[in-house]
């Protein structure tokens, strides 16, 4: 089931978020991207309907790009967070969204940021924090190792070690991870972690070089 | 020939001219004066007020100053009653900002909504421009102190200092030649006076005829904050710019 985690270092914010696309007990794909660059620094991990997951997101995103058109400036992490807040707010009581979002950013004047936002429009700034399934491991793990001015290196690791965590304890595990990163150099695709076949690399090459002799 | 195009807001005369906007500017021109002054430390108004009657009993010390947000004020020149309409959209427009966002909304972004609404009044059929000029002086994180013009056309730019109303010609050039940049909120103060002194009509400068507001940065909080300046401060000031007589003790 889904997951997502992020995690605010020195002076970046990490967030990753599985890709499996799933409906029932059927997996579709295992590449659906759930972090969407809202712009050029603002990360936006999101879980829920697919449907909604895709709508409020790309919503979100394009009224971002509108202000950054009309005002020549980007909108700050935290007013993006308070802007999203105020959508799903307004939606609850007509036609509710079901997305749950984590919110990273950078700004040149207030650093690395996150927030934590659910489907019913709550809003929380946090420096770890995590959604789905997948949070009932990462968040005691995240207790135990997290520190607030964690290097990139040691921030992966503990993504890593919570999606380590997923993987043996959680029965509907997804299988693959996307990783993310956000800091002074914008928001970008830091790493994927995947769970490959279940040959082993060994025994297909000698398969190959059986079947070429 | 201009009585087929000056009936109507919204239609051009033949030589491309819009009548009503140019009288609406008109109107600004018999107004009491006011002028903005952007320091390095903060942003200066200075207005004239016109004493209609020594009966009339001015519900407020300032009635050409207001405040917007608190990172924001206006001065204005013009007819007072278009004006109270359009500070009560500006307030409204800063406090949805601050809703959405909860972050106090740029300067420029508060004066280009005013300004939308203002230039709506000479393009859309049946309604008069507002006769008003504004002089917005504001501070934001993206560009921090900025003092702003706009005119009934819906026109606005950003000015180091400028004037507005009665006599605006003479005080603009007058301000041109003795500008600096990088003037303290004090000296502005003073420019701002010995501007307004030279181009106002009334041959004593008293306290009563005028009034100050300041836009700066609170140096301990750092918080923005608007201040106008007392009737009394005022007396001090302009004995001190040697512009009046001291009052004498009571």
């Amino acid at each position: 089931m889904e997951c997502v985690i992020g995690v605010v270092g020195r002076d970046f914010a990490v967030v990753a978020a599985d890709t499996s696309a799933v409906q029932s007990i059927l997996v579709h794909k295992t590449d659906e991207d759930k972090i969407m660059l809202l712009d050029s620094h603002k990360l936006m991990g999101a879980s829920g309907e697919p449907g909604d997951r895709v709508q409020f997101t790309e919503f979100i995103q394009k009224n971002l790009h509108l202000y950054q058109f009309r005002n020549n400036m980007p909108l700050s992490t935290a007013a993006t967070a308070n802007f999203t807040r105020g959508e799903l707010a307004t939606a609850l009581r007509k036609n509710p969204y079901s997305v749950n979002i984590i919110l990273a950013g950078f700004d040149k004047d207030a650093g690395a940021s996150m927030y934590y936002i659910d489907y019913i429009a709550t809003l929380h700034k946090i420096d770890k924090g995590a959604f789905g399934y997948g949070s009932y491991f990462c968040l005691s793990l995240m207790d135990k190792l997290y520190h607030p001015d964690m290097t990139v290196e040691e921030a992966v690791d503990l993504v890593d070690k919570c999606i380590k965590e997923i993987r043996l304890r959680l029965v509907v595990a997804p299988q693959n991870f996307a990783i993310k990163i956000v800091d002074k150099d914008g928001a970008r695709d830091y790493a994927r972690r995947e769970i490959g076949g279940d040959s082993p690399a060994a025994a297909t090459t000698a398969a190959t070089v059986a079947t070429t002799a | 020939m201009s009585r087929r195009y000056d009936s109507r807001t919204t239609i051009f005369s033949p030589e491309g001219r819009l009548y009503q906007v140019e009288y609406a500017m008109e109107a600004i021109g018999n107004a009491g004066s006011a002028l903005g002054i952007l320091a390095a430390d903060g942003v200066v108004l200075v207005g004239e007020k016109k004493v209609t009657s020594k009966l009339l009993q001015s519900s407020r010390s300032a009635e050409k100053m207001y405040k917007i947000d608190s990172h924001l004020a206006c001065a204005v020149a013009g007819i007072m009653s278009d004006a109270n309409i359009l500070i009560n959209t500006a307030r409204l427009h800063a406090q949805r900002y601050a809703l959405s966002y909860q972050e106090p909304i740029p300067v420029e972004q508060l004066v280009q909504s005013l300004c939308d609404t203002k230039q709506g009044y000479t393009q859309f059929g049946g309604l008069r421009p507002f006769g008003v000029s504004f002089l917005f002086a504001g501070w934001d994180k993206n560009h921090g102190f900025q003092l702003y013009m706009s005119d009934p056309s819906g026109n606005y730019g950003g000015w180091k200092a400028a004037a507005v109303g009665a006599n605006s010609q003479a005080a603009q050039s007058m301000l041109k030649q003795d500008y600096k940049d990088g003037m303290t909120r004090e000296e502005a103060v003073a420019l701002a006076l010995k501007v307004l002194s030279k181009t106002m009509d009334s041959t004593s400068l008293t306290a009563d005829k005028l009034e100050l507001a300041e836009v700066f940065v609170q140096p301990g909080t750092g918080e923005v904050q608007y201040q106008v300046c007392s009737p009394d401060a005022m007396g001090k000031l302009l004995a001190k710019a040697g512009l009046t007589q001291p009052a004498p003790e009571a």
